[in-house]
Parts: C-alpha cells; structure tokens; sequence
C-alpha cells in the first residue's frame, strides 16, 4: 500500500497520524485571498527534495497537476511496498495492470492552457498540457514508470471512486485476466477543485480561526464537510502469486459490491437513497459470504454532513444491528477532510492499517456525537480515542455524488 | 526628451561557443536518464543521438523562444535536426529580429 494525505506521507506517518488522531487541516491563505467561504483545507505538505526523488527532471518540468504527483507518491510507494521491483527493465510485465482513478486531473495546467488559448497563444502549451490533464493521465505516468502491462485505466465516479477502484481491481483478478492489479485514487488540491464545493455552501464557514475542528463526522455541530486532496493506493494480487512472491499481505478482499440509488426514493445527485446504500453493504456481505454480525468495525463514507446520521441509520438497517451491538465505526475524514475523489483509496489504506495495529483509530472531533446517532448506537461504539482490540472482519463503504456507492469487506490476512 | 527605438538597440552579439553553451543549459533536462549532458555535442541529432523524446522538442523551443526572444515556426522546428542546425536557426532569427 502507499499513501499520500493531509496527515502523512507514507505508511509510517500517515498510521501515526491516525492513531494519535494528528489533523492534516489546514488554514489555506490562497482560499482566504479569493474570498472562500471555507478556507481551511486538507493538503498533503511535500518536500521539494521528495518531489525530486519520484520525478525526473524532464518530468517535472512545468508540472502543475498536484494530483498526479500526489498518485504517483502512492502509486509507487505501494508497488515498492508490495516487493514489486520499480525500475525493471524488458518488456512490460503482461499479467500487472492499474486502475487508478481521479475526479478531475491537473485543473491547474488546465487553468494555464485555458489562458494560453484565450490569448491566442494555443502553441505555449507544450507537450504536457494533454498528459497532465487527461484523467488517466495518472494511471498512464504509473503504468510507463512501472512498465505493467496488463489494462490500464481510470476509474471515475466522484467520491467513491477509490473504494470502487478495488472492486475492479478485485473482478479483474478473479476473473483470472490480470494476477495484480494497482489500485488507488487521486485528487488535486487547490481552489478550482474546491470552489464549486464552496459555492454549494457545504463547507464549514466557522472554522477558519480554527482548523483541526473544522472536520467534525459524526458530531452534533457539524458543519459542513472541509476539503481534502491526496492519494491512496493499494496493490491486489492474488492469493497464490502473493504467497510465491512472499510478498506482504495486509487483508483479503473478500467480496464487495457497487450500485446506484437512480437518484429516486430519496436519492438526488448530491444525497444517496437509502435503500440503494442498504442494498449495496447488504449484497457486498452477500458476495463476501459474512454474516453480519461478524462485522468488526466500519470504515464509513461519513464526511460531517448532517446525513452522517442517516449513513448510521442505513449501516443499522443493513446490517440489523445497533446499540451495544452495532460494530465499532469510524471516519477518518475529521483528520484529513474529504479527499473526493482520493477519499476511497486513502480510507482503505487507513482502515488496512487498523489490523496490523490491532486497535480501531478514533473518531477526532466528534465528543459531540450527534443525537440521531446516539439513538441508534451507544456512543462507545464511535470511539473518539484509538482503542485497542482485535478486527478480523472490516467493511469499508464510500458515496459519491450521482447518487453511485460501493462497500468492501476485507479481512484480516492470517497464513 | 530624446526617444528610443527598441530597434536602435543592437542585439548582443554572440559568438557559436556562447549559444552552444546556453542551448546545451536548455536541452540538459529534456535528456533521458541515461544520457549525460557531456553528450551534447556540436552536431548532435537531438532525436536519433542525445534520444529526446520527440513531444519534448515542442518544449524545447518554446524554451528557446524565451531565452532569446524569438519565435520559431512550424518550418523551423523540421529544420531543427541537430545542436549545430539550431544555432544557425537562433542566430538567423536574432538578426532578422535586429533589422
């Protein structure tokens, strides 16, 4: 696995992170000099010197899609993390593909192309302008790096783009038309990706003064959910070539499912139908043969909207369990934001972590839980400190606008 | 108050040495990994010897464009095989600049 987030770079920082519950918010003076309404924000920080390490010279030259340096951070952090060699050289290697997807690729280079082209000055694009805007533009830079040779494309599907990403990584390999698939997701950051969010009036306006509580899941004063950027990714493979590589495993994928509410029973283009959610974690279990009730601990979608109390009710319908029943549940959205279309992907690394961890991370910034929500399960269950116990069985669901969700359920892996 | 044309200012005079050494400065990024820029000679082809990839000779003279002040057309840019081709072309377009 490898990650790129608002909190951490790599898998050491960004675990750290989650466990001690480090927040990755951040004041962000260029929203402040454009008149946002929010202006604080989740940014991965990075060094010049790490851009530096991942990218050639040529590579970086007038390079401005953020979301492509965030994914390539992860993407070949995970395929290094994975035993795979990053420099091999020969053909490509047929039986390795990618799927990494993205909402919108390199909107900053898009901005400077749209300049040149209104001043007549469509020749000062360059040879890049097309490679950093494309959305696959990500999986193309990855798939060139690492020489797979196997599909390679990009998945998009607004929010739940990561968590849906693993799906079709997962369908490949069972299908038996790839042994490993790189999965993962990415999003710019920065205020043309952010703004439509702000004018949505959906970010939290109060906060400014105050970063690491502007992100509150779960909690009675929420307000809004606070932007995020970065990018997670997670290498699939299948059971037996893992085992003959040695390679290190952190969780079997044991099924998972996507669906769309159609926008109807409730559903609109920016709310889910709850029916559709209920369906969706209901047939994901269906496919992973769990029971319900060994369901762990969820990894919600939960970004600190008031429908976080609407998701706990849909998981309590779906999985038929609530109060000292319901499984431990968190969001790592109150650290790092809501990445978009990065945010399936680096929920999914962070929930992987909590098994080798053996401990569920808290909730930060939901000591307020929302009273819908304490209706429904008792407070204990939404930790708000990191608490040790063992996870065996986890599920991890993400939503997205056009009223589109998936859920996973993975496992711990034990030889 | 006395005017100044920008035409009546001479275009600094350079010598091949002075513009091989800053388009050597230019190419230098654009090389792959395994070619150093010791590499860049006189007569290099920048496609077939020094293996630049060809989507960055477009990037290549938009460089060029900036550090001398000129600009090269599509013609240009075919003409523009080798180091040496590249000098001349920047060198004629200096002074077509000057008159």
């Amino acid at each position: 696995m490898g990650v790129c987030a608002p909190n951490g770079i790599g898998l050491e920082g960004f675990g750290r992170a989650l466990r001690e519950g480090h927040s990755g918010i951040r004041f962000q003076p260029d929203l402040e000099a454009l008149n946002f309404g929010c202006q604080v924000a989740g940014k991965p920080e990075i060094e010049p010197a790490m851009i530096e390490s991942y990218l050639t010279p040529v590579q970086r030259k007038g390079l401005l899609a953020n979301g492509l340096i965030y994914g390539l951070i992860a993407g070949k952090d995970a395929w290094i993390d994975a035993g795979l060699d990053p420099v091999r050289e020969g053909p490509p290697d047929w039986e390795s593909g990618i799927m990494f997807g993205t909402g919108l690729l390199g909107v900053d280079k898009f901005r400077e192309a749209v300049y040149n082209v209104d001043a007549g000055q469509v020749r000062k694009l360059g040879s890049t302008s097309v490679i950093q805007t494309m959305a696959s533009g990500i999986s193309a830079f990855l798939g060139g790096e690492l020489g797979c040779g196997n599909q390679v494309s990009t998945n998009s599907s607004a929010c739940t783009t990561g968590t849906e990403g693993v799906l079709l990584g997962w369908e490949r390999i069972r299908s038996g038309l790839a042994e490993r698939m790189l999965t993962g997701s990415c999003s710019d950051s920065g205020p043309y990706i952010w703004g439509g969010f702000d004018a949505m009036r959906i970010l939290p306006r109060n906060y400014n003064n105050d970063p690491e509580s502007a992100s509150r899941p779960m909690s009675a004063s929420t307000a809004g959910f606070v932007p995020g950027s970065g990018a997670g990714a997670l290498l699939l493979e299948s059971l037996d070539s893992a085992k003959r590589r040695g390679a290190r495993i952190y969780a079997e994928v044991l099924g998972g499912a996507v669906n769309c509410g159609g926008q109807r029973q409730g559903g609109s283009m920016t709310a889910p139908n709850p029916v559709a959610v209920q369906r969706c974690i209901q047939e994901a279990l269906e496919r992973a043969g769990v029971h319900p009730s060994r369901i762990d601990s969820i990894n919600g979608h939960l970004t600190a909207t008031s429908k976080d109390a609407e998701e706990i009710e849909n998981w309590c319908l779906a999985l038929g369990r609530s109060g000292t029943d319901f499984p431990f549940v968190n969001s790592f959205k109150g650290t790092i934001g809501h990445c978009l279309a990065a945010a399936g992907s680096i929920e999914c690394v962070g929930a992987l972590l909590q098994f080798g961890e053996g401990a569920v991370f808290g909730n930060r910034n939901c000591e307020d839980l929302h009273p819908r929500i304490a209706e429904r399960i008792t407070p204990e269950k939404a930790p708000v400190q990191t608490k040790p116990c063992t996870l065996n069985i986890l599920a991890k669901a993400s939503f997205g606008f056009g009223d589109v969700n998936a859920c996973v359920i993975f496992k711990r892996y034990t030889s | 108050m006395p005017v100044l044309f920008l035409s009546d200012i001479p275009v600094e005079t350079m010598n091949e040495e002075q513009y091989y050494t800053k388009l050597k400065t230019i190419v230098s990024p654009y090389l792959p990994e395994d070619v150093s820029a010791d590499a860049i000679g006189m007569d290099s082809h920048f496609v077939n010897e020094l293996n630049i990839n060809s989507a960055h000779l477009v990037d290549i003279v938009l460089d060029v464009e900036d550090e001398f002040d000129i600009v090269l057309e599509n013609e240009d840019m075919d003409a523009m095989q080798t180091v040496r081709d590249a000098v001349a072309l920047i060198e004629r377009k200096r002074l077509a600049t000057d008159l």
